[in-house]
C-alpha cells in the first residue's frame, strides 16, 4: 500500500484482517458529544472537600513559620495543613538514588523551587479554598538559588556522577582524521496536555486503607512509591483512573506525588478530598523535561566514517530527584550511538540539582536531547570534512544484514533497513534538488546575498520502545547494583472474557491517554476470535484492585503496540484455544482442525460444518457439565507477556535499554528571513519504520502529534526561570506552545520491517519525531545561516541577534 | 485560578449602568467581553468589589455611518466588527488589523469598546483608532464627552476614562479619497500579543505623499504616533529611488521614536529593528493602497 493510502475497512466482514485496518476510533463518539468522563467529571464519593495549595514564591527559602489562623477563620475552611502536619503521618517520597534530598509532598522547613507546595487548605469549594490560601501567612527567609545546570555542577550539587567506557574511545579519537566538538544545551520544555492533574482521595479509617481516583498514567512502579510514602501496604492503596484522559504525553506520571498529598490530607481530616490542578499550578510545578547540556566529541575518518563518540552530559533534574528520574538520562543508554555502527564510546553522566521544579516524563524522554547533540555533531563533522551530511549518514548507518544488532553500549536493535529509509526520504524531499538550489543561491552568479536563505536539515533517529525496567539502575555502579536485587524486563497483562451470549470484554492495563488503545485492542481480539471489533468491548480504566497489571504497566515508552496489544492477543489466543476444544467436542473433530471465523468455530475447509461462538459460550456458562473432560470451566482469561532480551545491566554497564527499535529519518527544508530572523518551514518529510502498523491512521496521528511536540522546543517553547529561580513562563502568554497555525503539514512515508521480538511485529512510534524534529530543524537553520552555535528554541529574535552579531555572514 | 469574591451587577439599560457606576465607580469594573478582565480576575490580579456586566444593555452594539465616520457601539463584538459591511470599504485599516486580534473564537467574545477601554499598549484597535485620529464617547451621569484617541491612552492598561464613565461609542474616521492604509505586525505565534506593530494612513496627491500618519504599537506603554517619521515622507514620491531612501529614513525615525522594553521574548534592539521593518512595510502598503483606491475611483 502506498504511504498515506489508508483503506477504511470499517465495513469489512468478520474473518480477520483487522490488524492493519483503520476502523473508526471507538473513543471518539463520547469525546465529540462532550460525554467524556474525565477526572473532574467524577464524583465517586459524596461530600469531598476541595484543596487549594499554598505554593512557595521563592526558589529557595527557609520556612521560619506558618501562621494559619486567618486562613482557618476564612468562610468554609475546614483545615489548613503544613508540611510538618503531613510529615507526621507520611514519609518522604522514595528515590531511585539513595541519599538524595528528602522530598516531602509538602515542603518541611525549606522550600527548594518556586511553586513547591508549602501548605494545604481544605475548604467547602475551590473558591473558598483559594480565598483562605491567600490568608496563609508564611514567613520565608530567602536563600541563594541556583538555576543553571553547569553552575550547579560547578557548585557540587551533583547527585550522581558516572562514567562509562565502551571499546577504546581514547585510541579511536586519537587516531581520527578529524575530530569535532560541540556543546548542545536542550532547555526544559513541557508536555502541555489539555487536562491538568486531578486527584480524589478517600481514606477509610475503619480499614486503614486509601482509595484514590486520579488521572495518573502509570508506570505502576510509582504505585509502590506512593504506597511507601503513605505508609500503606500496597494492597491498601487502591488506585482507579477515569475512563477518559485529556492527554498526558508523559507528564501525568507526576500525579503520584499528589496522590500521596491528597491521601494524607484525607487521612488527617477524616473527609474525602479532591484537588484539580489549574493551569498556573501546572506550568509552575507539574514538571518538565530535564534541562540537559551535552558536550560531545566525535572522531571521523577522512571518508566520513564515525570512529568514536565522547559525551559529557550534565542533566538538571530540579530540586528533588523525583522517581523515575534520573530515567531521562538512561532511557537512551543502549542507543547512545543512534543509527550509526560506531563501536567506541565514552560517556560521563552527571545528575545535578537546581532550584527548579523536579523534572519527569515528557514525550521523547531523553531522545530529543541525545539526538540534538548527535545529529548536530554529525552535520558538523560532514561540514568539516567537506562531505554531504546525507552521505556521511549513509556511510555510518547500521547495515540491514547486521540485525539483530548489538550496539556498543549494549542495546539490541531488532530489525530495520535504515539505508532504504534514507533513500526514501532523500527522494521524497528532493534533497538533491534543494542542495542544487542552495548552491545557486550561494554561488558567485547570485546577484546579491539572499534575503531568504535556504537550509536543509537531516536527522536519523532510532526510536526505542518498551523500556527495560533495569536501565535506571545504571545510575548506580555495577558494584552498588550487585548489593540490591536486579531489575529487568517489561511485562504487561490483559484480561479477556466471553459472556454467556458470546460477547467479549477486554480489560487493559495500559492506561491510555488518548492514543486509542480501546480501538486497537478490539481489532486485535477480533482477529484472533473471528469476530468484528464491534463485538468486543474494551475497558481501559485502571483499578489496581481489579486489573491484571505488573509493576511495569502504564502508559510510557511507547509500549502499547509492542507489548500491550500483545497481551490482548495472547489472552485472546488462550480463549480461542479453549473455544476450539469445546467446539471440537461438539463437532467431533480435533481442535486443531478448527478455525474461528465469522463468529463461528468451523472445520477448516468445510465452511458448513461449524458451531457458533454464542452456542459455545452458552454451553460453557449454562452447562459446564457438558465441557470436555479436564477443561477448566469459565471463559475469562488473563494473560501476561514479557518483552524478550531485556536483561539487567551487566558488569560492563551494557544494557539493552529497550526491546524494540523503530527508525525515523527526517528532512527539513527551511527558509530563514534574514531581515527578521523568521524561520519558515518549506517542506518536512519523515520516513518511519515501526514494524507492523496495527492501525495506520492512528499511526499517522501519533506521528503528527509527535512532530508538533518536537517542533515546539525547536522553534518556540522553553520553560525559563530567571537567575533567582522565578518562573518567567508561568502562563500560556509566555510559554509559547506550538499550536496548529505554527505546525506545518508533514509528509509521512512508511516502510515496514516487522520486529522479531514483539508478538505482533509492532514497534512503538509515538515519540520518534519528538526526538528527530529538534535535530532536523536545528540542522536546517544552521545550514541556512552557516552558523555553528544556535541554542533552541530558534525564535526569530534569537536568530536575528545571532545574525546581527555577525555570525553566518561568510556562508551567506 | 478562581476569582476573589465580588458583587455582580447586571444593569438592563444605559441609565441604570451609569447610575451603578456613579455609586460604585471607584470599586467597580465594567465587564464586556471579559477576554482580559476574566483571566485577571481568575489570577487575582484584578480585585474589583463590583462587576458591572453591560452585556444586556440594548443598543450598545449598533453600527452606523454618517458624516465621514463610522460609529460603533462599545459592545460590538470584534467578530461582528470584522464581518460588518462597513469595514472593508470604509474602514480598511481596521479591516487589516482585525485578523491579528487574538483568535477567531476570542473575537466572538471580545468587544471593540472593551479593547479600547482596556488600553492595552499591545492592542491592535487602540493603535488603529489612534492612527486614524478617531475618538470615543464617554458617558456618565455628569454628562457625555468625546475623548480623542490621542488623549485616551495614558499608559499601559490606563485610559483617560473617569471611574464613573462608560465608554459607549467609538467614532472611526472613514476612508477618504486619496487615502491609503497599511498595517504590519510581528508576533511569534498567530494571535499572540505583537512584538511590534505599525499602522499607516497616507494621502497621495500628484504622485507624492501629501499627508501621513504613522502609528506604532506594542513598543511603548501606549500606542504612539511617530510624527517625525511621518514628516520625512511628506512631499516624497515613494516609487522613486529617493522614495526608498525616504521610507528607510522614516523607518529609522520610527525606531528612534519607539520606547520598547526588553522581556523574555525579545530585546530592545530587536524590537526597535522590528519597528523600522514594520513601519516600512506599513508605509509601502499604504502608498500602494492609496494608488489602488484612486484607481477604483475613490473609496
Amino acid at each position: 500500500m502506498p504511504p498515506g493510502a489508508h483503506v477504511d475497512m470499517s465495513d469489512a466482514t468478520a474473518g480477520g484482517g483487522w490488524i492493519g485496518a483503520t476502523p473508526l476510533r471507538v473513543e471518539d463518539e463520547a469525546l465529540l458529544r462532550g460525554r467524556g468522563r474525565f477526572i473532574d467529571d467524577l464524583s465517586p464519593v459524596p461530600g469531598a472537600m476541595h484543596l487549594a495549595l499554598v505554593r512557595s514564591p521563592f526558589a529557595h527559602a527557609r520556612i521560619r513559620g506558618i501562621d494559619t489562623a486567618a486562613a482557618l477563620a476564612s468562610p468554609g475552611t475546614v483545615a489548613v495543613l503544613t508540611g510538618v502536619d503531613l510529615a507526621a503521618v507520611g514519609r518522604p517520597l522514595g528515590s531511585v538514588i539513595r541519599g538524595t534530598t528528602e522530598h516531602h509532598v509538602v515542603a518541611v522547613d525549606v522550600t527548594r523551587y518556586a511553586g513547591e507546595p508549602v501548605a494545604v487548605v481544605v475548604a467547602r469549594d475551590r473558591y473558598l479554598a483559594e480565598d483562605a490560601a491567600e490568608l496563609v501567612d508564611v514567613d520565608y527567609e530567602p536563600l541563594e538559588a541556583i538555576t543553571d545546570p553547569l553552575a550547579a555542577a560547578e557548585a557540587g550539587h551533583v547527585t550522581s556522577d558516572r562514567s562509562f567506557r565502551y571499546g577504546d574511545p581514547e585510541a579511536a579519537l586519537a587516531a581520527a582524521h578529524t575530530t569535532v566538538r560541540g556543546r548542545f544545551p536542550f532547555g526544559r520544555w513541557i508536555a502541555a496536555p489539555v487536562e491538568c492533574f486531578g486527584v480524589i482521595a478517600d481514606w477509610d479509617h475503619a480499614a486503614d486503607s486509601l482509595t484514590v481516583w486520579a488521572n495518573f498514567q502509570g508506570p505502576f512502579t510509582l504505585h509502590t512509591v506512593a504506597a511507601g510514602a503513605l505508609g500503606l501496604p500496597a494492597a491498601r492503596l487502591r488506585l482507579i483512573t477515569p475512563p477518559d484522559s485529556g492527554g498526558s504525553f508523559g507528564v501525568k506520571a507526576g500525579v503520584f506525588g499528589y496522590v500521596v498529598l491528597a491521601g494524607l490530607v484525607s487521612k488527617v481530616c477524616g473527609v474525602p478530598v479532591r484537588w484539580i490542578e489549574d493551569r498556573l499550578e501546572h506550568l509552575a510545578a507539574a514538571g518538565s523535561a530535564t534541562h540537559r547540556v551535552t558536550g560531545v566529541e566525535a572522531g571521523f575518518a577522512a571518508d566520513g566514517e564515525l570512529l568514536a563518540l565522547r559525551y559529557d552530559v550534565v542533566e538538571d533534574v530540579g530540586a528533588y530527584l523525583r522517581a523515575p528520574e534520573p530515567a531521562t538520562l538512561y532511557r537512551m543508554h543502549g542507543s547512545l550511538t543512534g543509527a550509526y555502527a560506531v563501536r567506541h564510546v565514552a560517556v560521563r553522566n552527571r545528575v545535578v540539582h537546581t532550584n527548579r521544579c523536579p523534572t519527569g516524563l515528557n514525550r521523547g524522554f531523553g531522545g530529543p536531547q541525545l539526538y540534538l547533540a548527535l545529529e548536530r555533531i554529525m552535520a558538523r563533522g560532514a561540514a568539516r570534512l567537506g562531505l554531504d551530511p546525507a552521505e556521511v549518514a549513509r556511510r555510518n548507518l547500521v547495515a540491514p544484514e547486521a540485525f539483530p544488532y548489538r550496539t556498543a553500549t549494549g542495546g539490541l536493535y531488532d530489525s530495520g533497513d535504515y539505508a532504504a529509509c534514507l533513500d526514501d526520504v532523500l527522494a521524497a524531499a528532493d534533497y538533491a534538488g534543494h542542495r542544487r538550489r542552495q548552491a545557486e543561491q550561494r554561488g558567485a552568479g547570485a546577484a546579491a546575498p539572499a534575503r531568504r536563505r535556504l537550509g536543509i536539515g537531516l536527522a536519523c533517529v532510532v526510536e526505542p520502545s518498551i523500556s527495560n525496567m533495569g536501565y535506571i539502575s545504571l545510575a548506580e555502579t555495577a558494584e552498588e547494583r550487585s548489593r540490591g536485587r536486579p531489575k529487568s524486563g517489561n511485562a504487561e497483562g490483559a484480561t479477556l472474557a466471553m459472556n454467556p451470549l458470546g460477547g467479549v470484554t477486554v480489560r487493559l492495563s495500559t492506561v491510555p491517554q488518548g492514543q486509542g488503545h480501546r480501538t486497537v485492542a478490539a481489532q486485535v481480539a477480533a482477529d484472533v476470535l473471528g469476530l468484528r471489533p464491534a463485538d468486543v468491548e474494551v475497558q481501559s480504566e485502571m483499578d489496581t484492585h481489579v486489573n491484571a497489571w505488573t509493576v511495569s504497566s502504564g502508559n510510557y515508552s511507547s509500549r502499547f503496540a509492542g507489548i500491550g496489544a500483545a497481551a490482548v492477543a495472547e489472552a485472546a489466543e488462550r480463549l480461542a484455544g479453549k473455544l476450539r476444544r469445546i467446539a471440537g467436542d461438539v463437532l467431533e473433530c480435533a481442535p486443531a482442525d478448527l478455525e474461528l471465523r465469522d463468529g463461528q468455530a468451523r472445520v477448516v475447509g468445510q465452511p458448513d460444518r461449524g458451531v457458533s461462538l454464542r452456542r459455545l459460550a452458552g454451553a460453557a456458562h449454562w452447562n459446564p457439565e457438558s465441557l470436555p473432560a479436564g477443561l477448566e470451566p469459565g471463559l475469562a482469561v488473563t494473560a501476561f507477556v514479557s518483552a524478550p532480551n531485556l536483561d539487567p545491566p551487566n558488569e560492563a554497564d551494557e544494557v539493552a535499554s529497550s526491546a524494540a527499535h523503530g527508525f525515523v529519518v527526517d528532512v527539513a527544508v527551511v527558509e530563514v528571513e534574514v531581515a527578521s530572523g523568521e524561520v519558515r518551514i518549506l517542506d518536512y518529510v519523515t520516513v518511519h519504520d515501526a514494524g507492523t502498523l496495527l492501525h495506520p491512521r492512528l499511526v499517522d496521528g501519533q506521528i503528527l502529534g509527535s512532530f508538533a511536540h518536537g517542533l515546539g522546543p525547536a522553534l518556540l517553547e522553553q520553560t525559563v526561570h530567571d537567575e533567582e529561580g522565578n518562573l518567567l513562563t508561568g502562563s500560556f502568554m509566555d510559554y509559547l506552545c506550538a499550536t496548529s497555525t505554527e505546525v506545518p503539514g508533514l509528509r509521512i512515508l512508511h516502510r515496514c520491517t516487522p520486529s522479531p521480538f514483539t508478538p505482533l511485529g509492532a514497534k512503538g512510534l509515538g515519540e520518534g519525531n519528538t526526538m528527530s524534529a529538534p535535530a532536523a530543524l536545528a540542522n536546517a537553520v544552521c545550514d541556512a545561516l552557516g552558523i555553528d552555535d544556535l541554542d533552541l528554541p530558534l525564535t526569530a529574535p534569537r536568530i536575528w541577534e545571532a545574525l546581527a552579531a555577525g555570525a553566518g555572514e561568510v556562508a551567506g | 485560578m478562581k476569582p476573589p469574591p465580588f458583587r455582580y451587577l447586571c444593569p438592563d439599560s444605559l441609565e441604570e449602568a451609569l447610575a451603578v457606576l456613579a455609586t460604585h465607580g471607584d470599586e467597580a469594573k465594567v465587564l464586556a467581553g471579559g477576554c482580559s478582565l476574566v483571566p485577571m480576575l481568575n489570577m487575582r490580579l484584578a480585585r474589583p468589589e463590583v462587576l458591572v456586566d453591560v452585556n444586556r444593555i440594548a443598543g450598545l452594539a449598533d453600527v452606523h455611518a454618517a458624516n465621514g465616520a463610522v460609529s460603533t457601539g462599545a459592545l460590538l463584538r470584534q467578530s461582528a466588527f470584522e464581518r460588518s459591511p462597513h469595514l472593508r470599504g470604509t474602514l480598511p485599516l481596521a479591516a487589516a488589523c482585525t485578523p491579528y486580534i487574538g483568535h477567531f473564537v476570542t473575537r466572538n467574545r471580545g468587544t471593540v469598546g472593551g479593547s479600547l477601554a482596556h488600553a492595552d499598549a499591545r492592542g491592535e484597535l487602540p493603535l488603529v483608532l489612534l492612527t486614524l485620529g478617531g475618538s470615543v464617547l464617554a458617558q456618565s451621569q455628569r454628562g457625555r464627552r468625546s475623548i480623542a484617541a490621542e488623549d485616551l491612552f495614558l499608559y499601559h492598561f490606563t485610559s483617560a476614562l473617569e471611574p464613573d464613565e462608560l465608554l459607549s461609542e467609538v467614532r472611526w474616521p472613514a476612508a477618504a479619497p486619496g487615502w491609503g492604509y497599511g498595517f504590519a505586525e510581528m508576533a511569534q505565534r498567530h494571535g499572540d500579543y505583537a512584538l511590534a506593530m505599525a499602522a499607516c494612513a497616507l494621502r497621495r496627491r500628484d504622485g507624492a505623499v501629501a499627508e501621513v500618519r504613522l502609528g506604532l504599537g506594542a513598543v511603548a506603554d501606549r500606542p504612539l504616533l511617530a510624527g517625525e517619521a511621518a514628516g520625512a515622507l511628506v512631499g516624497q514620491d515613494l516609487d522613486g529611488p529617493a522614495g526608498d531612501a525616504a521610507v528607510t529614513e522614516a523607518g529609522r525615525l520610527a525606531a528612534a521614536a519607539a520606547e520598547p522594553f526588553e522581556d523574555l521574548h525579545a530585546s530592545v534592539a530587536y524590537r526597535r529593528h522590528l519597528v523600522s521593518l514594520l513601519s516600512e512595510q506599513a508605509i509601502r502598503q499604504a502608498w500602494l493602497d492609496a494608488h489602488a483606491r484612486a484607481g477604483e475611483g475613490g473609496p
